[in-house]
């Protein structure tokens, strides 16, 4: 189906360039990884791959923020909350698995529950010792919360900066509830010292060169499914609802309908991006709702270029490479560095380094053949604006 | 401290004061003085008292002399430290320290050497005694020309009901003209009578007396007395006991709104310059609550510079330090509209972003110079402490934030309603193009705006550097909270953010008994989110074709 | 006439805005195939009438019904707009980052569900209603070109245009010649005139010259209410709307 629609509409070159070469990077790296000899140049060392996958996962982030407000014009500020409830999803399997391998041998309790003294599993934490469970809930969690949040905000037509507001505040209750001890998500500590993930130890190159193809594959996947939306009428829509909201409702769409399946869909995405990246880095905590983080998203974004499918992605790849750099060589700095890339982008690249890329090319082209222009679906002015003033 | 300070209905720490501990402080209290002589001789029979019933004929003769100053040894002598010199029968009060004792004049408490245990001979006492020198010393202190002593005086006997003070309470009653203290008077009587073995009618008038106290001690008084009181006033007690938790109640629930009145005005301050800058500029600004950090930051500096070069105005640093921070969070304000926000006009998401990473480099700024841990800012006299109305608890901190968001609150109706600039101010707010048309300067009004929000958030730092440690994260504690008033409350117009602010502060405290303070919070933010349902630009909206344009 | 042969049935309709009253006790029907004219000055209530037609607004008072049938103040946008009642407002407002022809595509009559759109594949048949359409505004040219880039007299026809893929029977067309050049004016009462053959169209227009090009009945609405209402010679002799228009 989402092969058949993408070559009806055509695919841009650039974004199959990108798919074959995150599959290629699926297959390459565990090679280069896990056959290659440490002692050659073309090995690929350990944490390489982890650093890489975790790009991956948050490039996946960044790509789902990018569908609802690159494209739908809806700034979320609170895309951490769907990525961590999916790391929580991952996480909670990752600790059944665990048995009584943990430090106090409850078969059945993690290490957490036994040092607070509970007696019995909550609830809510039966069905994950099954990775069927855990996967379904990687994908309900936070498309029900999504679901649930964008219908009462979308219907009741809360736009603009109040939305954004208001997913911030989203984020920030879950934050504040995952702190608790007696939610039963392991407090302030999270979920860490996973053993297996289906059968295999976590830390084993052979799983962890798994779980960065496994990442590189999902991703390649989401950024097909992501231009076949884009690319459909309902894509179409969704840009139009975007920069006329009123005209789309008047033409007999219903934006909210519309908005809901972007931020759903939107969702399970970073739900996905979250359960990936949390087997890689071996532990989960409440920071990753903190607002700070959804924030950090948005300049991923609008770096790399929203309203774009590759910016998202160059943007979230190109940030993360940086503060890896400065929290090692300039940790004091990175805040100011980080600080002035949301003043730069905003001010100077509006449209990012793929849009500035796309306009100076086609700047040239016009130069030298005389065609008119013409970018993307980039919106001209601004997102979103239509609420506010 | 001195017993003369609390006036009216009795603090808890006079309460739990023991009445021995009132009767010796009770020297130091202005009162009528008997002949000295008169005084020395009645003490003196104890020396040559035979029996118990003599010791109590003595202890009644000594308490008729009317001289607080017996109170010193008859308190001694309930305890067992009087004692007589077999040399020279004279008496005093004695400590023992081992094998000697340290000798002290009864009356006046002076040193007076010290002697082997064997020179000594210990007033005995037995429990007969012992009520018979209840009974006097109260009805002595009860007698005091102190209004405030006698006060003290009937809540000591109040938290320590015995039937011995009855009479001497009757008496003092009889006598009192402070109607106050009378009062207090009456109800340590009944408590006395509920320990006694008096009538049931006598008990019943009693139990309605305490009741209508509807304080904690009360409460208490009647559960005990309730547990081995007989059928028909234990009725009567239970009743009592329903009334004074009703009452408790009411005061809880006072006390909660307090609690949330004074929340409520931390939040008004922190938000009400968002609101103004939101209202009028249609923009978030992410980096409010990095304004009232470097408020606070600001107060921390001109205070350590008191401290520095004038330590003996420290208690006025708060003052200086208004002015200062409002005037650095209002000048970085300027700065960053003219550097930044007026680029980015008509795009409020933007703007929200760009200044977040101003709030980012504030943040490191703050941190980089003044390190990353916690400052404190000391609050000064006349900030600390507290006192009582009722069951309320009030600290002199709250009290000032809440009269102080209100007095600024007073002041940016003031400006919005009666200048110049805040005539220009709404009226960019309802419609900026028509306001530009008119010929007012929207840059500057919004230059001005902007300046106005971050200052206001400067002297909002000042008011939370009093309740709360001072570090480079302090804004963001604040933001969300902020954030969620201006969109409960809604725009352009101040009353909606005071509204807004005060029924998050109490709804915050109401909730937070019952659900913890974190998961309060979170119901909070929930109830917004559904309330937008209804509202979805907050209590006060403007209304009609304009919003929309 | 009797609410049955309405297009459109406004009676006593009232809306207040804290307090004040945009529209007070309006009546006014409108038959099928039926072009109205509607002026007035500024704040008669003009565009507050669409709003409530179209379900923007909802009246504080007062029946509206579409075709004799539908209570248009129970219904929201979406729902007025499937009914058929296509509005073009004051300020042209197309999809400017998309082509002229997907401007068209997306108005164009169509399942409205999300999955619906999601699955789309344009037809045979949907292509020809496009280039019909397109003929019809004069835009096939340009159709492959954002509508961003098109003058503001072609934005107004592709708004019209969008307004006529939807296939409605009720066209309200808000100011449809403001800012136009004088031939662009002409070409435009032609356009409208065309679609008034099938459809029923309200016009609000402030320009006389165009209005009397028309040719229609005229409503003169003056605070919220209906002043005058007949052919425009009529409206323009009569002694009240003067005194609105010239304040005497």
């Amino acid at each position: 189906m989402i092969a058949a629609r993408l070559l009806k509409n055509g695919i841009d070159r650039r974004i199959a360039a990108t798919i074959a070469l995150l599959v290629g990077a699926a297959v390459l790296v565990p090679v280069l990884h896990l056959a290659v000899p440490e002692s050659s140049p073309f090995h690929i060392p350990a944490h390489a791959v982890v650093l890489f996958g975790k790009y991956l996962c948050y490039a996946l982030l960044a790509l789902a923020l990018d569908l609802v407000w690159g494209y739908c014009g809806i700034l979320s500020l609170g895309h951490g909350a769907f990525f961590a409830l999916g790391g929580y999803a991952m996480g909670m399997y990752l600790m059944r698995q665990i048995g009584d391998r943990g430090v106090y041998a409850n078969p059945v309790l993690p290490d957490f529950m036994v040092f607070l003294n509970w007696k019995e599993l909550p609830w809510f934490w039966h069905g994950f010792d099954q990775f069927w469970f855990a996967a379904a809930a990687i994908v309900l969690v936070p498309g029900a919360l999504a679901f649930g949040f964008g219908w009462l905000a979308f219907r009741s037509r809360v736009t603009g900066v109040y939305l954004s507001i208001i997913t911030q505040a989203l984020t920030y209750a879950l934050l504040l509830a995952f702190f608790r001890n007696d939610m039963g998500f392991g407090g302030n500590n999270g979920l860490t010292d996973f053993k297996d993930i289906l059968g295999f130890p976590v830390q084993a190159p052979a799983t962890r060169a798994a779980l960065f193809a496994a990442t590189a594959l999902a991703l390649a996947a989401f950024i097909a499914v992501t231009a076949m939306v884009v690319g459909s009428k309902l894509g179409k829509l969704m840009v139009a609802v975007r920069d006329a909201e009123s005209r789309t409702r008047f033409v007999g769409w219903r934006p909210e309908h519309i908005k809901l399946f972007a931020f759903t869909l939107s969702a399970v995405m970073a739900g996905i991006a979250g359960a990936l990246y949390v087997p890689q880095v071996g532990i989960i905590n409440p920071s990753e709702f903190a607002p700070a983080n959804s924030i950090e998203v948005v300049i991923w974004v609008a770096i790399g270029g929203r309203g774009t499918i590759l910016g998202p992605i160059l943007g979230a790849m190109l940030v993360n490479w940086t503060k890896s750099w400065f929290t090692a060589a300039l940790p004091d700095f990175w805040l100011f560095a980080l600080g002035a890339l949301f003043v730069a982008v905003t001010l100077f690249l509006p449209k990012g380094v793929i849009g500035m890329w796309d306009q100076w090319r086609a700047a040239r082209r016009s130069r030298v053949d005389g065609v008119v222009p013409a970018i993307g679906t980039q919106p001209r002015q601004s997102l979103g604006t239509e609420a506010a003033e | 401290m001195t017993i003369s300070a609390p006036k009216y209905p009795a603090s808890p720490t006079i309460l739990v004061a023991a009445l021995l501990a009132v009767l010796t402080l009770v020297v130091f209290a202005p009162s009528v003085r008997a002949d000295e002589a008169v005084v020395r001789a009645g003490l003196a029979k104890f020396a040559t008292a035979k029996g118990f019933g003599e010791v109590e004929a003595a202890v009644r003769e000594l308490a008729a002399t009317g001289d607080p100053a017996v109170s010193k040894p008859l308190a001694a002598l309930s305890e067992g430290n009087l004692y007589v010199r077999k040399s020279d029968a004279a008496v005093f009060i004695a400590t023992s320290n081992g094998e000697t004792l340290s000798l002290a004049d009864p009356l006046t408490g002076a040193e007076a050497g010290t002697a082997k245990a064997g020179e000594m001979a210990k007033v005995r006492v037995n429990n007969a005694v012992r009520g018979a020198i209840r009974a006097v010393s109260g009805s002595l202190t009860l007698g005091s020309g102190d209004a405030g002593v006698r006060l003290a005086a009937a809540n000591a006997i109040f938290s320590r009901p015995d039937p011995n003070t009855i009479d001497a309470l009757d008496a003092a009653i009889a006598k009192e003209t402070d109607a106050t203290v009378k009062a207090r008077m009456q109800i340590a009587r009944s408590s006395s009578v509920l320990a006694s073995d008096r009538s049931d009618e006598e008990k019943s008038a009693a139990i309605k007396l305490i009741s209508g106290l509807g304080s904690r001690e009360a409460l208490n008084l009647l559960t005990s007395f309730q547990s081995n009181a007989p059928d028909r006033l234990k009725e009567e007690a239970a009743s009592a006991i329903r009334s004074i938790n009703g009452t408790l109640m009411a005061w809880d629930v006072a006390q909660n709104v307090w609690y949330g009145i004074s929340l409520g005005s931390v939040l008004l301050l922190a938000a009400i310059g968002l609101a103004i800058t939101f209202g009028v500029m249609g923009v978030i600004n992410m980096a409010h609550g990095e304004m009232v950090m470097l408020g606070a930051y600001t107060t921390f500096a001109v205070q350590e510079a008191i401290r520095a070069t004038a330590p003996g105005l420290l208690d006025y640093s708060l003052i200086a330090a208004l002015p200062c921070a409002f005037v650095v969070a209002a000048a970085v304000g300027i700065a960053v509209e003219r550097g930044i926000i007026r680029f980015l006009y008509g795009r409020p998401l933007e703007t929200l972003l760009a200044t977040w990473g101003v709030s980012l480099i504030l943040q490191q700024a703050v941190r980089t110079i003044f390190g990353p841990t916690n400052r404190e800012v000391a609050n000064p006299s006349w900030m600390s402490g507290g006192f009582e109305i009722g069951q309320l608890a009030i600290t002199w901190n709250r009290l000032w934030i809440v009269a102080f968001s209100l007095a600024v609150f007073a002041l940016l109706l003031l400006i919005s309603n009666r200048s110049a600039w805040g005539l220009q101010m709404r009226a960019v707010t309802q419609n900026r193009r028509m306001a530009a048309s008119m010929g007012i300067r929207t840059p500057w009004v919004d230059a001005f705006t902007f300046g106005l929000g971050s200052g206001i958030a400067g002297i909002a730092g000042v008011a939370l550097s009093q309740i709360g440690n001072v570090s480079p994260n302090l804004g963001q504690g604040y933001i969300i909270d902020s954030f969620m008033v201006v969109v409960f409350g809604g725009v352009g117009n101040l009353w909606g953010t005071l509204l807004g602010a005060m029924s998050l502060g109490i709804a915050n405290k109401f909730l937070e008994p019952y659900a913890g303070a974190v998961l309060g919070k979170i119901i909070v933010l929930v109830l917004i989110i559904l309330f937008i349902q209804k509202r979805p630009r907050g209590l006060f909206a403007l209304k009609g074709r304009a919003v929309e344009a | 006439m009797t609410k049955q042969h309405t297009i459109l049935y406004l009676d006593g309709v009232s809306v207040a805005f804290d307090g004040f009253k945009a529209i007070s006790n309006l009546s006014l029907t409108l038959g099928r195939n039926e072009m109205r004219a509607i002026i007035g000055p500024n704040g008669a209530g003009k565009t507050t009438m669409m709003d409530i037609i179209t379900g923007k607004t909802r009246p504080d008072i007062g029946d509206v019904y579409f075709d004799g049938v539908h209570d248009l103040t129970r219904l929201d946008e979406a729902d007025i707009a499937n009914l058929g009642v296509g509005r073009k407002f004051q300020k042209p407002t197309v999809f400017e980052m998309h082509t002229v022809e997907d401007n068209i595509a997306l108005s164009l009559k169509s399942p409205r569900g999300v999955f619906a759109a999601l699955f789309d594949l344009r037809s045979a048949e949907a292509q020809g209603r496009i280039d019909d359409i397109l003929e019809m505004v004069r835009l096939s040219a340009r159709r492959g070109e954002k509508a961003a880039n098109l003058s503001h007299g072609q934005k107004q026809w592709l708004e019209i245009g969008m307004l006529l893929a939807q296939d409605p029977k009720l066209l309200l067309v808000d100011e449809p010649v403001a800012g136009m050049t004088d031939a662009e004016t002409e070409e435009t009462g032609r356009l409208l005139k065309k679609i008034a053959q099938t459809h029923s169209v309200i016009v609000v227009e402030h320009d006389m010259h165009f209005v009397r090009e028309l040719d229609v009945k005229v409503t003169c609405l003056h605070e919220g209410s209906v002043l005058s209402e007949g052919s425009l010679d009529f409206v323009s002799s009569d002694e009240r709307v003067i005194e609105v228009y010239l304040g005497r």
